[in-house]
């Protein structure tokens, strides 16, 4: 009797160390993607800013860091997001996470914003001068507020 | 003893009747704007300075769509779910058949054709500073826009919110004419002034409310939880916000903040209105919002 309700604790204690590891095992995960993400899209805003500093007239023109920035942009725009974009990294549901449920439910709509960016730095990349830069942003601007306006959350 | 009770009669008379005097509904001049004409393309600039669209298009409207003020978009709030109205040209179901005095009523005293208050989910309280030129050129675009005959939603708002004659109450509370920064300051400033309180209706949401859903004009434009969602809405006094001028312009030109990051949600919206407007208005709104006082 004493064995069998030993056996018993010690299961249902093994069972529970088990959900336990594998709910922050998940945590852990989502709130990696969370952080990866928030990289992304640091890396979105440091390139966009090389670019805009040109368009303001801030930074000299120069070809080099105009095609380099958007090549970078470009590279942005197209990465997979399945590895990003993973279901339960919602707000609300991850520490930080500003991602609104319309990127699970509409995942075409979500993706089409991407590929605005992705087209509107292919257009920046042959930008002559700084002119054509400011003119540029307006397409990479718009693409982000794009996003931002349908998938993006509030501020916590 | 019959007679005190006479005269507390003729007391709760007097005062129920007085009462309905104060919470009337405003008239408005049966002859407003008959000595101007409307300017249709000056009336664009009204109307995207108001921000009409982001409200009266149909929700998740883009591009050609976004002229059809069809309605729709649902307003959670603490005193039920307002939904915006059809306001495009349709004469049965819209705005078609109004008179000029008669949209005017509506725009600067929240007064419908038919004479009822309407809630103040439409920002009239802010529209009331509305120039008199202004309403005639935006009267005269909003009719060269598209009709739709989708009839508007009713509101689903409860007791006692729905008795629309309480509203005249509100309005006496809240509905202050003067505007809240003083007349004393500069010419780009007042423009400022009168875009950012007025048309613009910044303060509708950066603004925190009381429990009847007031504007305190005292924290004016400090922010507070979002009325409709989640997050909060930042505090743009120079409290807490410490961008320059020209930051402002272009935030309101590209919706770029100065790291980078953009605008997002309704602001996204909001951005996409003052765009269109012309850059030293842009820039009127900036030097307004240095010279608000500043909130911690």
């Amino acid at each position: 009797m004493f064995g069998k309700s030993t056996l018993v604790v010690s299961l249902s204690a093994a069972l529970i160390a088990t959900a336990g590891f594998a709910a922050s095992h998940s945590s852990k995960s989502s709130n990696a993607a969370v952080v990866a993400r928030h990289a992304q899209m640091q890396m979105i805003g440091y390139h966009t800013g090389l670019l805009g500093a040109i368009a303001k007239g801030e930074a000299e023109y120069d070809a080099g860091t105009v095609k380099a920035a958007a090549a970078n942009l470009n590279a942005l725009a197209k990465m997979n997001g399945a590895t990003l974009w993973i279901e339960g990294t919602a707000q609300g549901q991850v520490d930080g996470s500003r991602a609104k449920a319309e990127i699970w439910s509409d995942p075409a709509g979500f993706a089409g914003k991407f590929a605005a960016l992705e087209k509107a730095s292919m257009d920046m990349m042959n930008a002559g001068d700084a002119a054509a830069v400011g003119a540029g942003m307006a397409g990479i601007g718009g693409a982000c507020k794009g996003c931002h306006e349908t998938y993006r959350g509030p501020k916590n | 003893m019959r007679g005190i009770f006479k005269i507390a009669g003729a007391c709760a008379v007097l005062g129920a009747g007085f009462g309905w005097f104060l919470t009337a509904p405003d008239p408005i001049d049966p002859n407003f704007g008959a000595a101007l004409s409307g300017d249709a393309e000056a009336g664009a600039l009204v109307f995207a300075a108001g921000g009409c669209v982001s409200c009266h298009a149909a929700p998740g409207a883009e591009g050609e769509e976004k002229q059809v003020l069809v309605g729709g978009l649902a307003f959670v709030s603490d005193f039920g779910t307002f939904y915006a109205p059809n306001i495009s040209p349709d004469p049965n179901v819209g705005i078609g058949a109004w008179s000029l005095p008669g949209f005017a009523r509506a725009v600067i005293r929240g007064v419908s054709p038919s004479g009822q208050h309407y809630y103040p989910a439409f920002p009239y309280a802010a529209y009331q500073h509305m120039h008199d030129q202004d309403v005639v050129n935006l009267f005269a675009y909003m009719q060269t826009l598209p009709a739709d005959p989708t009839p508007s939603k009713a509101h689903d708002v409860g007791f006692p919110f729905n008795i629309r004659r309480s509203l005249g109450g509100w309005k006496l509370l809240f509905m202050k004419d003067e505007f809240v920064l003083s007349a004393d300051h500069a010419p780009e400033v007042l423009r400022g002034r009168y875009l950012a309180e007025g048309l613009a209706h910044c303060a509708e949401c950066h603004t925190p409310r009381n429990a009847l859903g007031g504007l305190n004009r005292s924290n004016w434009l400090a922010g507070g939880p979002n009325p409709s969602g989640k997050g909060r809405i930042p505090n743009i006094t120079q409290g807490k916000l410490d961008w320059s001028e020209s930051d402002l312009v272009a935030y309101f030109t590209t919706g770029f903040t100065p790291d980078y990051d953009s605008a997002g949600g309704e602001m996204a919206e909001v951005v996409g209105n003052l765009a269109q407007l012309p850059e030293s208005d842009r820039a009127a709104i900036a030097a307004y919002l240095k010279a608000v006082p500043a909130i911690p």
